[in-house]
């Protein structure tokens, strides 16, 4: 039995090591971190407490960017689950070409992100962009896309719909392709409606599916900033600052420790409570087989 | 055991042998960023290897990004312990590198009396940024002012002398309402000027425009800021108004962005650094000038670009080995050279001396036109915790053109934060 857990632990211990070394040791100082002022040059940290999170409180662009990730997060996160799903539900189906559709919604995921942020850019120029072109020929007017702040987070959250989406039809395909067709020749049988089988019985089986794809939706509303950091840097006037972003800019812009230490904790705290809203309760409710 | 011995001993010797040639033969590391078009890293390439045939001391040069990222990517690796022994880093930045307590002085890497000499020969106004504490911090190398653009074609359109560019806000505004076409259904086709309001260039627009009304934003110690002045409003409310007459976009307009819009012919002028000269006189297809920025009065501009700093991660051998490339790099013929290679302004008035750069402003004047506005030009906005107080103001800026903010509003609010910000340096 000794000898087991020795073994046991042995057989995890590179696995954790790295996690610690990675994850959980930068995490423990980034907390400890978050009660000291920021070190510069010849002034050493000083601990100060809970200062760091009253001023954080106090802060009106940390509002801003939270704001901006809620509504960041609650615009892909089913804009791009439900749109993977139609994909995948298209390219399942027998259509003529359907390699080279797949292909095609599958793209986007391909290509790094600085790329889609640079090609997207153009698409956005205001006049002779992709957009405003294709809009003036029925009489649209001049949008400054990125530079207005009304627009500037919209076309952020359709950039990351639209790389992110790909990504998800294939968890949903493979879901799809592994479903027995008995199902089918069983529903059409019973004279049931295509809508009553997809709500009755694809919708219900592809739930594991599903919340693996939010998992993923959710880290990746907090996780994907590289096209701000591209195409806004958080502008016009921190319309686009999101969570993350900001943490880079209090960083290595600023390089304000304390801020970014802080602002992390609050960033992990609230991915804790997320992942434990979709596991905890969430996750009870999906069917496995 | 004496066999083993000998060979301990041998080996050992083998073992130190390359580290000693290595302390012979100095390698320096350079960071540089690129902020205008142009074959910039194959010409610092060519610098180095010069310098390498020269002196022998090897230099490695780093393309950085941005100066932004450039910034960034030097202070993460000095802080990592293998950082850049030189780099060039806005000039702007003096006060928050001091802050870091990472640069080192010119007296810390030796500057002797024949320096202090070279030192001299700057033009002064691109020292302004230099000087901290009764000491100097860098040394001017890729220097800029803010100018204006103008398509000819397009000035010869509207009926406007392309000999004489405004030299008054209002002059500026009234030409700017004039370039500004429409297509039959009452799309803007052609902007009249444009202006970068983009995080990493919104306050050095400003800037210029807060010295065109006759205002400086900070005291010299970069501890305290002046936003909420009536002057610096009236810059801002500037710069809104001319969306509201008509004569720009509305909302923010993207540095990265003017050249195309300006070579595109969709913007009739743009504000942009001298150092885009080059790349505008290679890829223009239509005739277009060079202009000092108009003034509310009469012409006012800033200075811009960058420095070279030196760290003091470097040790002695190397601290000289970087001073050396320093000078090398600000030699009249090679100031000339990549003046005439960028279009950033040679930054001692020797190299206006030499031959090539006389010959080359005899046949391509605007060339040298941006000198001419040096005596109306001052210092870069340059405070401690810079990229902070520049974020407080790009972000009020950029409220103000989206219309949400009125200009005093605007700079109030950054005057708030600013204050905020420096509250820590003041000085009682």
């Amino acid at each position: 039995m000794r000898r087991e857990t020795v073994q046991g632990w042995l057989l995890i211990l590179p696995a954790l090591l790295l996690l610690v070394a990675f994850t959980h040791w930068p995490a423990a100082t980034t907390i400890i971190d978050s009660f000291y002022t920021t070190p510069k040059g010849s002034r050493p940290p000083r601990f100060v407490g809970f200062e760091n999170y009253a001023d954080l409180m106090t802060d009106p662009v940390f509002w801003t960017a939270l704001r901006n990730n809620a509504v960041y997060a609650l615009w892909t996160i089913p804009a791009s689950v439900i749109l993977a799903l139609v994909m995948a539900l298209a390219v399942n189906t027998a259509i003529p070409g359907r390699a080279l559709v797949r292909m095609a919604y599958f793209t986007p995921t391909m290509l790094p992100m600085i790329a889609v942020a640079n090609i997207w850019l153009f698409f956005f120029t205001p006049d002779y962009g992709l957009f405003d072109h294709v809009l003036g020929f029925f009489g649209g007017v001049r949008h400054n896309w990125l530079g207005d702040r009304d627009t500037a987070l919209p076309a952020m959250i359709v950039v990351a719909v639209w790389k992110e989406a790909g990504f998800f039809m294939i968890f949903y395909l493979a879901a799809l392709q592994a479903m027995p067709p008995d199902l089918k020749e069983c529903a059409a049988l019973e004279g049931s409606s295509r809508w009553n089988f997809f709500r009755r019985v694809t919708l219900p089986l592809l739930m594991p599916t599903t919340l693996f794809v939010l998992v993923n939706a959710v880290i990746n509303a907090f996780r994907l900033v590289d096209h701000v950091v591209v195409m806004t840097r958080g502008g016009p006037d921190n319309a686009t600052t999101l969570l993350l972003y900001y943490i880079y800019e209090a960083g290595f812009r600023f390089w304000d420790q304390a801020l970014a230490a802080t602002l992390t904790v609050v960033l992990l705290a609230l991915l804790g409570l997320l992942a434990w809203l979709q596991f905890g309760v969430l996750g009870k409710r999906v069917h496995y087989r | 055991m004496l066999n083993r011995r000998t060979l301990l001993a041998a080996s050992a010797a083998t073992l130190a042998a390359p580290s000693i040639a290595r302390a012979q033969a100095t390698k320096i590391s350079f960071y540089y960023p690129i902020a205008v078009g142009g074959p910039i890293p194959a010409i610092f390439d060519g610098y180095c290897k010069e310098f390498q045939a020269a002196t022998g001391i090897e230099v490695a040069p780093v393309y950085a990004g941005n100066y932004g990222e450039t910034l960034t990517k030097a202070i993460t690796a000095i802080k990592g312990g293998n950082g850049p022994h030189l780099a060039v880093l806005l000039a702007a930045e003096m006060h928050s590198l001091q802050d870091l307590d990472i640069l080192a002085s010119l007296d810390d890497v030796g500057l002797d009396a024949a320096g202090k000499k070279w030192m001299e020969g700057f033009y002064p106004a691109f020292l302004a940024n230099s000087k901290a504490e009764g000491k100097l911090w860098s040394v001017p190398f890729q220097r800029s002012t803010s100018v204006m653009y103008f398509n000819k074609d397009a000035f010869k359109e509207a009926g406007l002398d392309t000999e004489k560019f405004p030299r008054t806000w209002a002059e500026l505004q009234a030409a700017a309402v004039k370039l500004t076409k429409k297509d039959a259904g009452g799309r803007v086709t052609r902007w009249g000027v444009k202006m970068a309001a983009d995080v990493g260039n919104a306050q050095w627009t400003f800037g210029g425009l807060a010295n065109q009304a006759g205002h400086i934003l900070m005291n010299e110690a970069g501890t305290e800021t002046y936003f909420n002045h009536p002057k610096a409003i009236e810059a801002l409310a500037f710069w809104r108004g001319l969306a509201t007459a008509g004569a720009a976009p509305e909302g923010v307009s993207n540095w990265g962005q003017l050249t195309p819009d300006f070579l595109e012919g969709n913007a009739a002028i743009i504000q942009h650094t001298t150092g885009n000269l080059t790349n505008l006189r290679t890829n223009a297809k239509f005739p277009f000038g060079i202009a000092g920025l108009p003034g509310k009065e009469g012409p006012r501009t800033v200075v811009g670009g960058g420095n070279i700093y030196f760290f003091k991660n470097a040790n002695p051998a190397e601290r000289a080995a970087a001073l050396k490339f320093a000078r090398f790099l600000t030699e009249p013929d090679r100031a000339a050279d990549w003046s005439m290679k960028t279009g950033y302004i040679a930054v001692r008035p020797e190299a206006y001396e030499t031959k090539t750069l006389k010959d080359y402003i005899a046949g391509f004047p605007a060339a040298d036109v941006a000198r001419g506005f040096l005596p109306v030009a001052v210092g870069e906005l340059s405070t401690f915790e810079n990229q902070k107080v520049y974020a407080a103001l790009t972000n009020n800026v950029q409220a103000c053109l989206n219309g949400t903010k009125t200009p005093a509003q605007a700079m109030a609010d950054t005057q708030v934060e600013a204050d905020r910000i420096l509250k820590s340096y003041k000085k009682a």
